[in-house]
């Protein structure tokens, strides 16, 4: 009755989906502000920093409707498919583009797999740093993706989105999140500039999702 | 418990002066704010906006009687916890004492109000709460800060949860002649500490010229304190047909805790403008988050709550 691709399994995703988010914002009653781009359902890739297990869960939430029926977070395979549930969650409820991180393991490559949801009108969560950032860094350097995806879809907006203070609500290895208020801020897009070289873009792509960031933790 | 009939007369009375003040609202943003920016006209007009759905909100548990208050307060609780603790000194160290002051000091607290365990429910947060707490925090072995963590923790359950509880607490006080109508005290410290909050604004907008405390508050002055405190005693006097006390032990009970209300603000204020914050949260439109509205009902409730427990 559950099987893959039946009408049953969509419905009941679109329920885990809202219970998800409605839930994501009881424990965070997220602030939620869009500072520098208009909440619409536009085609967006939105990157953010990654602090927390939860902070896909909690942008997807953050966005209106039908801007979050479009955006699809790109997240770890090895992580989402190691069990019925997982796979339910990634796979139906958020639509996440699962890649696989070790490389000797691949049979696809992530990066075309991610341009074919961009093609498709998709819009993406992703988050450049590549890794949760369990650092005292604010933001680990960029890998590369992101450039290579705005260089091949240049008609898509590039919007920074900080997550500020997911990772005290929980932290890596907890699995009871503790209730604390945290703030989404969405940055004005920036856009990938033709024959743009690979560091500079980066660069440029972190200070605008740095520029976010609030200037003390957990405010 | 049956509903108090002075609870229907002192809804409508309620929803008659928030009548009036919509208006004035609406006149002072024809005159003043047509295209609607100017900030303190459309600043008063969101805060009595919020004003109807707390009204309403609080009405309708008061109707609901003593279960419908416990459960109103214990999600207050919740609301104002969250507020606190996202501003508090935490570290990874703090997971499990924090899940279990959520999960399991607040729900316990709000349960032994609803049974009326008077015994328990006074000592249980600053008691076990205070030696159990740090006990789990330190089985987590981060030594970091150990004392400012551990004392945030515990002023902010106090604040958020043991204070807050005393409101309800109000409907298990044993009232000679007054049995069955103990909601009305919990309406009465609401009306007046809150009705004080909203006049100390009013008198402070209309006259406010000396500030009491620069540093910590800006909006605070000797005028609308004076104004707002006497002004709202007097109201709490005109209230007495609703309590078990008289005119003038009604004015002098609503001076303490409106004093009080003052104090809790204060306190507060200190505690956001070290954190670097204006307002605790951003839930009630106009007016912040939830430990901006209850402040000064979080000081005034314990207070009041001993001194009716004492005389009466």
């Amino acid at each position: 009755m559950f099987g893959e691709g039946t009408a049953a399994r969509g419905a009941a995703a679109s329920i885990a989906g809202r219970f998800l988010a409605g839930f994501a914002k009881f424990v965070t009653a997220p602030r939620i502000e869009w500072r520098g781009v208009a909440p619409t359902a536009r085609q967006r890739i939105y990157f953010a920093n990654h602090s927390s297990n939860g902070d896909a869960v909690l942008i997807w939430a953050s966005l209106p409707g039908a801007a979050r029926r479009r955006a699809r977070p790109v997240a770890a395979g090895d992580y989402w498919l190691t069990s019925k549930l997982r796979t339910f969650i990634g796979r139906d409820v958020f639509r996440a583009i699962l890649i696989e991180r070790r490389p000797d393991e691949r049979t696809e490559d992530p990066l075309e797999l991610i341009g074919e949801a961009l093609t498709k009108g998709d819009s993406l969560i992703l988050f450049p740093e590549g890794r949760r950032n369990d650092t005292e860094e604010r933001l680990l350097p960029f890998k590369s993706g992101i450039y290579h995806l705005g260089q091949a879809h240049p008609g898509v907006e590039l919007v920074p989105v900080w997550v500020a203070n997911l990772n005290h609500v929980m932290p890596r290895g907890e699995v009871v999140p503790i209730p604390l208020i945290c703030t989404v801020v969405f940055g004005a897009p920036i856009e990938a500039r033709e024959g743009e070289e690979k560091d500079a873009f980066l660069e440029r792509a972190r200070e605008a999702l740095l520029a976010l960031a609030p200037e003390r933790e957990g405010a | 418990m049956t509903t108090p009939p002075e609870l229907f007369t002192l809804l409508l009375w309620l929803f008659g002066f928030l009548a009036v003040a919509t208006l004035i609202g609406e006149g002072l943003a024809r005159r003043i704010s047509p295209d609607g920016t100017h900030p303190t006209i459309e600043n008063l007009n969101a805060r009595i906006r919020s004003w109807w759905n707390m009204v309403i909100l609080i009405g309708l548990a008061l109707l609901a009687g003593r279960t419908g208050i416990v459960v109103l307060a214990a999600i207050c609780s919740f609301a104002a916890l969250r507020e606190f603790l996202t501003l508090t000194t935490k570290n990874r160290g703090d997971h499990w004492a924090l899940v279990v002051a959520f999960f399991v000091v607040l729900p316990i607290q709000y349960v032994l109000i609803w049974l009326e365990w008077y015994g328990l429910y006074s000592i249980f947060i600053p008691v076990y709460g205070f030696l159990f707490l740090p006990i789990i925090a330190a089985f987590r072995g981060h030594s970091e800060n150990f004392l400012h963590r551990i004392s945030e923790t515990q002023w902010a359950l106090m604040v958020c949860v043991f204070c807050l509880s005393h409101l309800p607490a109000l409907i298990s006080l044993e009232i000679e002649g007054y049995e069955g109508r103990q909601i009305m005290l919990v309406a009465f410290l609401i009306v007046v500490v809150q009705m004080s909050d909203v006049l100390q604004y009013v008198w402070g907008k209309l006259l406010g010229r000396h500030k009491i405390a620069p540093s910590l508050s800006p909006s605070k002055t000797w005028e609308g304190f004076i104004g707002g405190i006497l002004s709202s005693s007097l109201i709490g006097a005109s209230l007495a047909w609703m309590t078990p006390f008289s005119a003038l032990e009604a004015a002098a009970l609503s001076l303490v805790i409106t004093m009080m209300g003052f104090c809790g603000g204060l306190v507060m204020s200190a505690i956001k403008r070290d954190r670097g914050v204006k307002d605790w949260g951003h839930l009630i439109e106009g007016h912040g988050g939830f430990l901006d509205r209850l402040d000064s009902v979080i000081f005034a409730a314990p207070i009041f709550y001993h001194l009716v427990r004492f005389f009466y």
